[in-house]
């Protein structure tokens, strides 16, 4: 008698479990954990440089220097998709857009395997990086 | 008896937890010691300004190992390009084979691989150009399953696309 409840018990938790991490991944599509105002934050530098292009060409150099292979690049949407594989699968597409008429803003989203990256500190190191390669300061968005 | 049934429900546990969330390696994102020795192996300078000729050469090199191109933006400077090969190993094979035979039990071993690379041709001065190239795969087993996502490090596969690269542009590839 134990026994039998003991096993339906532990099934009920396995499946419990499993249920507990998703219920209708059609969900997924549209969804954020952070709040987006957070993650644009998170996410985002502001560059005092005007020259859209050259800073793509440093995205691109600082990708490589991370280990991406480049996907994908427009030089009028401005932005620049690139892949890291290392045991992982780490997807990342990088944004340039003019912020006000002397500064330029850049923004990196990236998903690791299977998950979004919302925590603060891939993205800092991601522009420390990129800080180092464009000789100017990363500045956080007022 | 019980106390297994308990350690194997806290494994249950632990494994479904670990399966909803996985963290990112914390040097995933930050320049190695090894990134500048990895961008001497992956980057020629030529002299020459003319990005425009370092790119279609770049592409026919690329058409020449039967790669497929995926994307480019000559404004950039980029290339991307793919191909898909088998990835069986013979050393694999036997070793699965001989597996097989020891535990009765069909072994995968790896069927099928994606490699993909990326050219970036960069100005350096009024008179030279840099080229940067990556290749990393994926490779797949006879089961369908990821089984390695790696960046191709060889210097060797890095010398001999420079060489062929160089042929194609009559130019030479000098070492940064």
């Amino acid at each position: 008698m134990t026994n039998t409840m003991e096993k339906t018990a532990c099934a009920a938790i396995i499946i419990l479990l499993l249920a507990g991490c998703q219920t209708d991944s059609r969900n997924l599509v549209l969804a954020t954990s952070e709040s987006q105002v957070a993650l644009r934050s998170i996410q985002s530098r502001v560059f005092d440089t005007t020259d859209k292009a050259k800073t793509q060409r440093t995205i691109i150099a600082t990708l490589q220097d991370l280990g991406f292979v480049i996907d994908k690049a427009d030089a009028t949407l401005g932005t620049v998709s690139a892949t890291k594989l290392n045991g992982y699968a780490m997807r990342m597409t990088v944004s340039v857009r003019d912020h006000g008429a002397k500064q330029t803003l850049v923004r990196a989203s990236a998903q690791y395997n299977q998950t979004a990256i919302e925590d603060p500190v891939p993205y800092q190191q991601f522009f420390t990086a990129l800080e180092k390669a464009m000789f100017l300061t990363a500045q956080q968005v007022d | 008896m019980k106390s297994i049934k308990k350690v194997s429900v806290f494994a249950v546990v632990c494994l479904s937890l670990i399966a909803c969330q996985g963290g990112v390696p914390k040097e995933a994102l930050e320049l190695s010691p090894e990134s500048l020795q990895q961008r001497q192996q992956q980057t020629r300078r030529f002299d020459t300004n003319n990005e425009a000729k370092l790119l279609t050469s770049g592409a026919q090199v690329l058409q020449d190992l039967g790669f497929t191109i995926e994307d480019s933006e000559t404004k950039l400077g980029m290339i991307a390009a793919s191909k898909d090969r088998d990835a069986t190993e013979a050393g694999q094979v036997v070793g699965a084979i001989l597996l097989t035979l020891l535990t009765k039990q069909a072994q995968a071993i790896d069927d099928k691989q994606k490699i993909r690379v990326s050219l970036i041709t960069r100005p350096a001065s009024a008179k030279e150009t840099l080229v940067r190239v990556t290749f990393q795969r994926v490779v797949w087993n006879t089961r369908g399953q990821v089984s390695k996502t790696e960046p191709l490090d060889d210097p060797k596969l890095y010398q001999e696309f420079f060489s062929k690269l160089s042929e194609s542009v009559f130019l030479t590839a000098n070492e940064i």
